[in-house]
């Protein structure tokens, strides 16, 4: 095995990942190893995969074939009646707690408001006292710039400002890896810029995050490695320069000719 | 006016005694009327044929038939499927459900079938990204039932719930034919002997309204702590 793939030193680690639904095989075997600080970002068309490769990391979806492995840990599964499933549901949900997941449509709960939204995980999940809760959670409204938003409930907040409070809610469990799903598609477009701030912002303080991105620029500028999926394979790797300036694949200049 | 004094001569306090069992039945009929449509609910929206099948056939037929018939149905029923059973352990003597309970049953039963109906559609309101965000974050399953979902079903499923409330209250009246001494009941043996049956039922008529109209603040009130932080279209 060699240093660069071994996953027990590394922040994440997914290999050969497979995934379909019915009929329609999503993922052809994706591999990918995050070190930490890394940002490594995964572009491609709708349809390519790379929403479902990233829900299949912290087990929103579960892959059919393929390993995860989350600073070191490997996420044990086995053959159930209806295909593979995790062989340890606390572990996964430990696990769970060490993936910050921000999604498209934000999904924050409506019945609480925005502290509580944050707080929930801290809680209930890491058991942390409610104070030392509330004290980190101010800390991180404050980071997001919606602090004055503390007591609102999420139906009152514009998106950007709702994907802000989503993605403190992600930090509030101090997570080992962040996962951005599309953070910045379900925006107006004055509203993407208030989001990408902070997550740039997170790039710069040394996060490891994966991001599913239609924003090519900001994932040229942010990223240190880019894959480009097509079809559920991984059609083009390697650090950003390479990816939008010097591509291989043909289909990756296709698509960065009409995309980027 | 003095038919309905408190005392020996008027029937108020046996009014107010029958009203009294009224709410018991209603309020017990209903609690179990909801239990039994969580249970329907989950049983519908799962992913068993078998269950779904169940749970359809019981809404389909308790909703189908009047409710008279399910109280006779239930009651005259279960008397001696109980007797039968008893005598499979090998007592012989006479048995029965008493009638409060028989009448709770029946009620609640019927109560569960709307309830079931309310909750499913409920259930199938809460985004599925809220649920998803919940274990994304590590909560299990079991925290996610009861801290995402649950209250967020008695946002969608209050109003509907309160409806089925109403209903439950008025079919306890139904329970006066299995003589269950139900406000009903009381009403109309009060209007028999007194041969004043109107004067009787314009009360009993009355005490409904009191008590309907008074759940309906309940619900509204709890219709309002639920809506918190939903914005008014």
């Amino acid at each position: 095995m060699t240093t660069v793939d071994s996953p027990s030193d590394a922040a994440l680690v997914a290999r050969d990942i497979h995934k379909s639904f019915g009929a329609l095989e999503v993922l052809k075997g994706i591999s990918v190893t995050a070190h930490e600080g890394d940002v490594i970002s995964l572009i491609g068309s709708s349809g390519s995969g790379k929403s479902t490769f990233l829900r299949c990391i912290n087990l929103l979806e579960t892959p059919d074939s393929g390993d995860v492995w989350v600073t070191g840990e490997k996420i044990e599964m086995r053959r159930g009646r209806h295909g593979a499933e995790p062989a340890d549901n606390r572990q996964v949900d430990r696990i769970r707690a060490r993936l910050g997941m921000v999604f498209q449509s934000f999904n924050l709960w409506s019945h609480m408001t925005v502290l509580q939204n944050i707080i929930e995980g801290p809680v209930h999940v890491l058991k942390e006292p409610r104070a030392e809760a509330i004290g980190r959670a101010e800390a991180l409204l404050e980071k997001v710039g919606i602090a004055d938003k503390r007591d609102q409930y999420p139906s009152h907040l514009s998106g950007g400002q709702q994907q802000r409070a989503a993605i403190a809610r992600a930090l509030a469990m101090r997570p080992k890896v962040m996962l951005f799903d599309e953070p910045t598609s379900a925006l107006d477009p004055e509203l993407v810029g208030e989001v990408l701030r902070v997550i740039r912002q997170l790039t710069v303080e040394g996060n490891t995050m994966l991001l599913v991105t239609h924003e090519m620029r900001f994932a040229r500028e942010v990223s240190d490695r880019v894959l480009f999926l097509h079809e559920g394979k991984v059609e083009e790797e390697g650090p950003p320069a390479k990816v939008f300036d010097n591509p291989t694949s043909a289909r990756c200049r296709q698509f960065l000719a009409t995309n980027y | 006016m003095e038919l309905l004094t408190f005392g020996d001569t008027g029937w108020g306090d046996e009014m107010l005694r029958g009203a009294g069992v009224t709410i018991l039945l209603a309020v017990g009929a209903y609690l179990f009327g909801i239990v039994v449509g969580m249970g329907g609910a989950a049983m519908k929206l799962s992913g068993s044929g078998l269950l779904r099948g169940i749970a359809g056939v019981y809404t389909t037929v308790v909703r189908g038939v009047p409710e008279l018939l399910v109280i006779y149905l239930l009651f005259y029923g279960s008397t001696p499927l109980i007797i039968d059973l008893a005598s499979l352990f090998g007592y012989t003597g006479y048995l029965e459900i008493p009638p409060f309970l028989a009448g709770l049953l029946a009620v609640g039963l019927i109560s569960g079938a709307y309830s079931t109906e309310v909750l499913r559609g409920a259930m199938q309101v809460i985004p599925a990204g809220q649920v998803e965000a919940g274990r994304a974050v590590g909560l299990s399953a079991r925290q996610v039932f009861f801290r995402i979902k649950l209250p967020q079903l008695w946002r969608y499923a209050l109003p509907g719930l309160g409806n089925v409330w109403q209903l439950t209250l008025k079919d306890t009246a139904l329970v006066s034919v299995i003589s269950l001494a139900e406000l009903m009941q009381i009403a109309s043996i009060a209007g028999n002997s007194e041969r004043e049956p109107f004067v009787f039922y314009i009360a009993a008529g009355m005490l409904y309204l009191v008590m309907t109209t008074f759940s309906q603040i309940i619900f509204q009130r709890s219709e309002r702590v639920a809506n918190r932080g939903v914005r008014r279209a």
